[in-house]
Order: structure tokens, then C-alpha cells, then sequence
């Protein structure tokens, strides 16, 4: 099965005055196929017992499904240039938040401050010997 | 005769009122589902001692949700080709589609959650599980969100009526699922 992208001028599904975009053919069904692959190999790489494969199939296939979906459902790839600049720049803001505050909460000490040993700590109720039970906040 | 008013292309920008205006939601959304991803991962990374309490988490349920939820949006990208096409009550049918998908993805949901709140694993429980409800319940209401802006829109759609619609709601339920796309990783399976 294919379709098309945005659609051109005049089309049903939409207004009169909608530009026409570069019609592009998709086979929808294929492309979900793929992500649903993509879904059974990350669930799938946790069983390997290897921490890096776990973490690289998790996030690496996400990003890719989200670039798919993306790509081919929202039809970004024939967007206008400035919902691609629009999205860059909450993306890049993203990334600002990240560098500001991660290195406060990732590391142990910093200016005129230092994290005790208690920062580290679980609820009674959830430390690994007792699993599970609910209890009070560690921090 | 009563005058109905449309949405018309902004020349600014070459793009149609209504699906820039979802754009401009979406960034707004991106600005709160970023800000709780990306505060979770630095404070995940800050406390490996989670780990205890992210291993409570069931991953076959997130994957079925998962699978869920792209079956939906491949609904979804079909009613918007059959807008396109002009077939206002095949576009309905498959949006109503897409509803069920949200529907059987809040049922799972909330039987995860029972269970959980019933071995004593609640948002107060610690940072994991305060993360865990929040992002996850956020989530599930703009599932909800986009479930009833849909049946409006499926209705209109079966009277072949502003079918331009069908793809603003399909985009915004597209984006919805990405944001399960990268909370399924985070709370199932990085334990």
C-alpha cells in the first residue's frame, strides 16, 4: 500500500489554498513492520545479559523508531523549513537544560557544596534485601 | 447563507493554520515531556541505587503497550490517506481505530498500575517511582486527550466534513507515541 505525503493543492482533505508539497509514496504498512522488528529486538536485547548491548538496542532503537514515525507518519521529511527550525530549536534547548543542571545532580561535590552518604540511599522498604513495600522518600 | 470559516495557508510560513498550530503545540509539549525525559536521565544516571526499584517495572506489558500504540498510529497515518483521498467514512472508521488502540493501552495501563499500587509501589515510594507515575501518567492523559479530539473529528469526518482535520489529530497522536517510544526504554528495560 502506498500514499502520499502532505497533499497537493485542492485534495479533499484539505482547505483550498493548501500548498502543494512534493507528494511522496509510502507503504505504511511495511513501515510499520519495521518498527514493530525494531520493538522485538530491544526487548530482546536485555536478555543478552550484556549492559552495553542492553542500553545501545534500547536507545538506539528508539531513536530510530522515533525517527521513523517521525519521518514517514508526520510526514516531517516534506515539512516547511521552519517546523524543522522550530523543532531544532526546542531540541537544542533540551540539551541546554541537560548541560546546566546535570553536572549538580551527577556529581558528588561542587562549589561550597557535597552530597553525604545518605543521598544514596534507598527506603528501608526498598533496599535490595527487603524488596519491595512503599516507605518514605530517601532525599 | 452563513459564512464557514476555513483554515487558510499563512504566507509566512507556506504552512496551513491548523497544522502549524499543532507544530506550536508540539513544541510546547516537547518543552514538558523533554524536561521530565531529560531531568529523569540526568537524575538516573545521578542515582544507580534505582536500579532496585526500576527492576519492579514489567517489561513485557511496556512492550505490548509499545506495540499498542504503533498499531495506532499506523491507523492513524491511514485515516489521514484516506482524508487525503477524499473517503470522509473510511477516515472515520480508522481514527475510531486508533481510539481503540488508546483505549486497550489505558486498560493495560491501569492494570499495571493496580498491580503495582498493590505490592506498595507508589509515587511516594521513592525517585524512581515518582518519575515512573508522573511521566507515565502525563502521558496517559494526552492519550486520553487525543482519544476525545479524535471521536469529534471522526464524527465530523463521516459527513465527509473538515476531513483536513484527520491529519492535525494524526500528527499529534504520532507525537504521542514518540514519547512512549523513549519513556518505554527509561522505565522498562534500562534497569
Amino acid at each position: 500500500m502506498s500514499a502520499h505525503g502532505h497533499t497537493a493543492e485542492h485534495s479533499p482533505g484539505h482547505p483550498p489554498g493548501h500548498a502543494a508539497a512534493h507528494p511522496v509514496h509510502r507503504n505504511y504498512i511495511k513501515i510499520w513492520g519495521i518498527l514493530v522488528v525494531l520493538l522485538v529486538i530491544s526487548v530482546a536485547g536485555p536478555f543478552l545479559g550484556i549492559r552495553v548491548v542492553t542500553l545501545a538496542t534500547a536507545f538506539g532503537i528508539a531513536l530510530v523508531k522515533a525517527y521513523m514515525v517521525a519521518k514517514n507518519f508526520m510526514h516531517l521529511d516534506v515539512e516547511k523549513p521552519i517546523v524543522h527550525w522550530l523543532l531544532a530549536i526546542i531540541l537544542v534547548l533540551m540539551v541546554l537544560l541537560f548541560a546546566g543542571v546535570a553536572p549538580d545532580v551527577m556529581k558528588d561535590k561542587g562549589r561550597m557544596w557535597k552530597k553525604g552518604p545518605e543521598f544514596h540511599t534507598l527506603p528501608p522498604e526498598h533496599a535490595p534485601e527487603a524488596g519491595g513495600g512503599h516507605g518514605a522518600e530517601s532525599h | 447563507m452563513s459564512a464557514h470559516t476555513i483554515a487558510t495557508t499563512r504566507s509566512a510560513t507556506g504552512i496551513p493554520t491548523g497544522r502549524l498550530a499543532v507544530w506550536w503545540v508540539l513544541c510546547s509539549e516537547i518543552v514538558v515531556f523533554g524536561g521530565i525525559l531529560v531531568s529523569y536521565i540526568m537524575h538516573r544516571l545521578g542515582h544507580p541505587e534505582w536500579a532496585h526499584q526500576a527492576a519492579h517495572t514489567n517489561l513485557w506489558i511496556g512492550a505490548f503497550n509499545t506495540l499498542v500504540l504503533l498499531s495506532s498510529s499506523l491507523s492513524a497515518v491511514l485515516a489521514h490517506k484516506a482524508a487525503e483521498e477524499g473517503n470522509g467514512p473510511r477516515a472515520a472508521r480508522l481514527l475510531l481505530a486508533t481510539v481503540g488502540g488508546g483505549f486497550t493501552f489505558l486498560i493495560v495501563k491501569s492494570v499495571e498500575w493496580t498491580i503495582e499500587i498493590s505490592q506498595g509501589e507508589v509515587i511516594q515510594s521513592g525517585g524512581f517511582w515518582s518519575y515512573y507515575y508522573t511521566a507515565a501518567g502525563i502521558h496517559a492523559t494526552h492519550v486520553i486527550a487525543g482519544m476525545v479530539i479524535m471521536c469529534f473529528i471522526a464524527a465530523d469526518a463521516m459527513k465527509n466534513r473538515n476531513l483536513h482535520r484527520v491529519e492535525l489529530v494524526g500528527i499529534y497522536w504520532h507525537f504521542v507515541d514518540i514519547v512512549w517510544i523513549f519513556l518505554f526504554p527509561l522505565l522498562y528495560i534500562a534497569k
